[in-house]
């Protein structure tokens, strides 16, 4: 009696229980698959993204008064009112520019030598390795290699010069030349990267549309501009991407070459951050924090180019 | 991790202390160099405190120069120790403001350090109050090559015609008057500073550093005439601009240039260069205008007490220690830098005693441009100094950008 | 195939290439030339101006073994690798996880909205996140750690790591998963047993990846790290360089020395690193 009252009864809370599991299964699993990495990548980068703008309202040197409380004091707007008359914010920003700009080339470039490179004589497996070598190196590497390279007493570049009987240029400081210089450093492993983009890219082409086009007679440019090129468009696109990145975060290279300078000549919006929040000569969170805000409003105009191709992608599939 | 452990060790030794000998105090000393050097001096002066003061428990922390600049900006609010290193002037005005570092006007007093340390009393001072005592610092001025000097028939120059004439003399001589590596900016603050202190005297370096007077003004365009006046006999070398200071010292020991402006450190890197004894020497930074009384420049190392400190009596203890005439003469003996005690002695090395002469004989001691200025204004003054020695001609601009930082920075 | 194979030109065409190949890689890589040979050279050398031509003598064991007896590169490399093979390991266990529940739901509404967050922290400026994540160091006492170090570049990568896993995954035959779904298998099954073999060359590929970028990072090492014990090797090598203060052949044999690691893991597994910068985009 008992067992036959209990049992049915027992039986229907499991399968109940059991059944809301199964039921919201599929719901709950994602979410249980997707929480470690969702609550690290909150903790480190999304919530502090909000932070960081909320800081920017804020005066603030990051210390803490005797009792532990915050010295930060709120300001408002008036650290982005104090950029737009700041000549050095200025200096960085036309300099990041000129990254932006002149670190294009990283993909014509690219381009250039992944055809050179694809073709299939012996050993040209070596060389594609060997030509992809610069991008593996730090950039920490690169910049003293290219800092010692400029440097007018011993470096190549200051050989060269001899050479030909003029006096070296000190391109490191030399505000005219200073940025041109760290540039040109920093496209070797970007040129690099956006070759073996291009390498894989080209792989990809079919090819019986080059057949096609050779039937029709299109050779040389104007095969590549009407019938590879656009082949080619996710690897462009991936290379743009990357070297826009790059550009924007070039900080490894300036910290490394100039520390920003002859004074400040050099600075870019990254580095101008980093000094003024956290050098010896800063300790100013919330200017800092506003000149990080600024810089990532300008990468958000990528990223959401990005991200809205991305989803025009993901609904074609 | 490493402070939390740290934090739980020291409780529980002064737990342990509480309960089995009441009586028995604690001092916790940070200091902040880990260099052999240093390090032994520093230890040799903890072993003699203890010593003296058998009834206290001392426990040393030592860290890193660079990290202790960072780490004691969370230190002294989360997990303070009792006494605490750290530099003099604008340097330690944060703390002071935000109240971390406590004042200990009455230590100056109790040992009469007003007369024996006179000399870094006001870099000591905020708002008639001293917060911390120095215990060592070091001079500025021109270090020189007498061989190059003596082939050359000159001798030290004491006026300022003598010392453009000088300059001239090694310029034609096909070798730079003055080296310098300005890549990390302050050595050519070095330069600006004694040019201001012997043009407009200790009185206006402060004033300027306080932010009372603008760029603009007259007195400090005279300044820059003067620097002027010494770029058009010659100057500095080439390229200063890419190079640290020892980069700059390689020049000096190679005989590229003949004279640096510097602090006495540098000995150290002339004589590793292989430089000997006869061939290097030091003079005083020479007489602008007569009527202008001699300041020196000597950043100065000093010590802290926090607001936090658990221990204050213990604390003040050790602050009348460090700044003691004996202990100062055996610690600076040993770190090869000059006591801020007057009543203290140095060594025999010819550096060290025209140092300590020069300093004693001081109107007035200047911590330098970057210790005295608030940091943004360091930061924007040397990028200044440095544009202007590359390019001269852009005077203006220069003295007006930093008068628009200025009046940000002090508002 | 384009540019049209070399071997269907003229002879000399054919020659011009083989020639032109060797010498553009020696100019493409001079300044790596250029260094390794200054890395070889006695100091006396570089004084006396000789910085191109031939050394007057080799020295690549004096100058080598000078980096480790006379600085600490030796434990510079160790904090690296310290740093690196654990942030490898978990960046790349979390985005495997996340990648699946991204790209197996197909009613998960959030999936897409979650994966463009994934995607867009990837790309932010570092500068956003220094202060407030400096900040968070210090309070949780990982500030100046290795640990510190993990915890945040493990964080970071897991955006990279999970746009790279959730496509890898989204590109596998989905009929698997709703087969062992209706023989009623568990989720984590699925995902252990059916998946994880599946995605194996993403796993090699965002190991060599997640390796280099970590490695190579200078600017967390530079905010998190301040003790000289706890330095990675490139901040290391910058405190290298204002040590050994114009001994060029030292600087360049350190910098040599810190481009080692990155440079046998992508030449060890070369094909796994292409698809990983190509974002599996293209199978090279």
């Amino acid at each position: 009696m008992s067992d036959a009252t209990t049992h049915p009864g027992s039986t229907v809370v499991k399968a109940s229980s059991y059944g809301w599991f199964h039921r919201n299964r599929i719901k709950l699993a994602p979410w249980l698959f997707l929480a470690p990495a969702l609550i690290f990548f909150a903790i480190y980068v999304v919530i502090p993204i909000f932070q960081s703008i909320w800081i920017s309202f804020y005066e603030w040197n990051g210390l803490d008064n005797a009792d532990g409380s915050s010295s930060a004091v709120w300001v408002g707007l008036r650290h982005y009112f104090d950029l737009l008359d700041d000549d050095r914010f200025y200096t960085s920003l036309k300099n990041n520019v000129l990254w932006l700009v002149l670190f294009m080339l990283a993909v014509p470039i690219g381009l250039g030598i992944a055809l050179f490179l694809n073709q299939t004589v012996t050993g040209i497996r070596i060389y594609k390795s060997l030509f992809f070598f610069p991008f593996v190196i730090s950039q920490v590497v690169v910049g003293l290699i290219f800092s010692w390279f400029y440097n007018p007493n011993f470096g190549i570049v200051g050989q060269v010069w001899e050479f030909f009987g003029a006096v070296p240029p000190a391109i490191l400081a030399d505000e005219d030349l200073v940025t041109y210089g760290i540039i040109f450093a920093g496209l070797w492993p970007q040129i690099a990267y956006c070759m073996i983009l291009y390498l894989t890219g080209l792989n990809n082409v079919a090819p019986d549309q080059i057949e096609a086009g050779r039937l029709d007679g299109a050779k040389g440019w104007k095969m590549l501009w009407y019938v590879v090129l656009p082949q080619l468009w996710p690897a462009t696109f991936l290379a743009i991407v990357v070297t826009v990145i790059g550009a924007l975060r070039s900080f490894d290279m300036i910290a490394i070459m100039t520390q920003g300078g002859p004074y400040g000549s050099s600075n870019v919006l990254s580095y101008y951050m980093y000094e003024t929040a956290l050098s010896e000569y800063g300790y100013r969170y919330g200017y800092g924090s506003a000149i990080a805000v600024v810089l990532f409003a300008i990468m958000m105009i990528f990223i959401s180019f990005f991200l809205w191709k991305m989803w025009r992608d993901e609904r074609g599939s | 991790m490493k402070s939390l452990l740290k934090t739980t060790f020291t409780g529980a030794v002064a737990l342990a202390m509480m309960t089995s000998a009441s009586f028995a105090s604690e001092l916790i000393i940070t200091y902040d160099d880990l260099n052999p050097g240093p390090k032994a001096a520093f230890e040799a002066a903890v072993e003699k405190f203890k010593g003296e003061n058998p009834d206290i428990n001392v426990t040393v922390n030592n860290n890193d120069r660079e990290a202790h600049k960072t780490a004691i900006r969370n230190f002294l609010t989360a997990d303070a120790p009792d006494v605490t290193t750290w530099y003099a002037g604008n340097r330690m005005r944060p703390f002071v403001d935000a109240g971390l570092f406590a004042d200990v006007s009455d230590v100056w007093e109790a040992e009469g350090f007003s007369k024996t340390l006179a000399s870094t009393k006001p870099s000591m001072t905020v708002d008639g109050k001293q917060y911390g005592v120095p215990y060592t610092y070091y001079q500025w001025g021109v270090y020189y090559r007498k061989d190059i000097f003596d082939k050359l028939g000159l001798s030290e120059p004491k006026t300022w015609d003598e010392f453009i004439a000088a300059s001239k003399t090694i310029n034609e001589s096909g070798v730079k008057p003055f080296t310098i590596g300005t890549k990390f900016l302050w050595p050519a603050a070095g330069v600006f500073d004694y040019l201001n202190l012997r043009q407009n005297g200790y009185d206006f370096h402060n004033q300027l550093t306080a932010g009372e007077v603008k760029y603009t003004d007259q007195r400090v365009r005279d300044t820059f005439a003067r620097w002027q006046e010494l770029l058009d006999a010659g100057g500095w070398v080439d390229n200063h601009a890419t190079m640290d200071w020892q980069e700059g010292m390689s020049l000096f020991i190679n005989g590229e240039a003949a004279m640096y402006v510097m602090g006495n450190f540098a000995v150290g890197s002339m004589r590793d260069g292989g430089l000997t004894e006869e061939q290097i020497d030091f003079f005083q930074f020479p007489v602008i205008n007569p009527d202008i009384a001699n300041a020196e420049e000597a950043p100065t190392d000093t010590w802290h007490m926090p607001t936090n400190a658990k221990n204050p009596e213990n604390a003040k203890k050790w602050l009348a220690f460090v700044a003691r005439e004996d202990v100062q003469t055996e610690w600076n003996e040993a770190l090869g830098q000059l006591p801020i005690n007057s009543n203290s002695t140095v060594g025999d090395d010819k550096f060290i005693q025209q140092g300590f002469a020069t300093l004693n004989a001081a109107a007035g001691i200047a911590q330098f441009y970057d210790r005295d200025a608030p940091a943004e204004m360091a930061k924007a003054g040397m990028e200044g100094f440095q544009e202007f020695m590359v390019k001269p001609e852009r005077l203006d601009a220069i003295l007006e950008r930093l008068d628009k930082v200025q009046e940000r920075v002090y508002k | 195939m384009f540019p049209a194979p070399i071997e269907r030109s003229s002879p000399s065409a054919q020659i011009a290439y083989k020639v032109a190949l060797p010498i553009a890689l020696v100019i493409w890589l001079l300044p790596l030339l250029a260094i390794f040979m200054t890395s070889i050279r006695p100091a006396m050398d570089i004084n006396s101006g000789n910085v191109f031509g031939w050394p007057s003598s080799f020295q690549l064991l004096e100058n080598y073994s000078a980096v480790f007896t006379q600085s600490r590169a030796g434990t510079y490399m160790l904090n690296s690798v310290l740093v690196t093979v654990p942030t490898m390991i978990v960046s790349v266990a979390l985005a495997c996880l996340a990648g699946y529940a991204l790209a197996i739901y197909r009613d998960f509404k959030w999936a897409l909205p979650l994966f463009f967050l994934f995607v867009a922290g990837n790309f932010v400026p570092f500068q956003i996140l220094m202060v407030p994540v400096r900040d968070l160091s210090v309070r949780t006492d990982t500030y100046d750690t290795i640990l510190g170090l993990v915890l945040f570049h493990s964080a970071f990568q897991t955006g990279f790591c999970t746009l790279f896993m959730r496509n890898f995954i989204k590109a596998l035959p989905y009929e698997l998963v709703e087969s062992a779904r209706i023989e009623g298998v568990g989720e984590f099954k699925i995902f252990w047993y059916l998946v994880l073999p599946l995605v194996r060359p993403a796993i090699a590929a965002l190991a060599v990846l997640v390796f280099t970028f970590i490695w190579n990072d200078f600017f967390w090492a530079t905010v998190l790290i301040q003790g000289d014990d706890r330095l990675p090797i490139t901040a290391g090598v910058r405190a290298l360089n204002g040590q050994f203060v114009s001994q060029w052949q030292l600087v360049s044999a350190a910098s040599l020395l810190a481009a080692m690691p990155p440079v046998l893991m992508f030449f060890l597994m070369q094909k796994h690193f292409i698809a990983g910068l190509t974002l599996g985009a293209t199978k090279g």
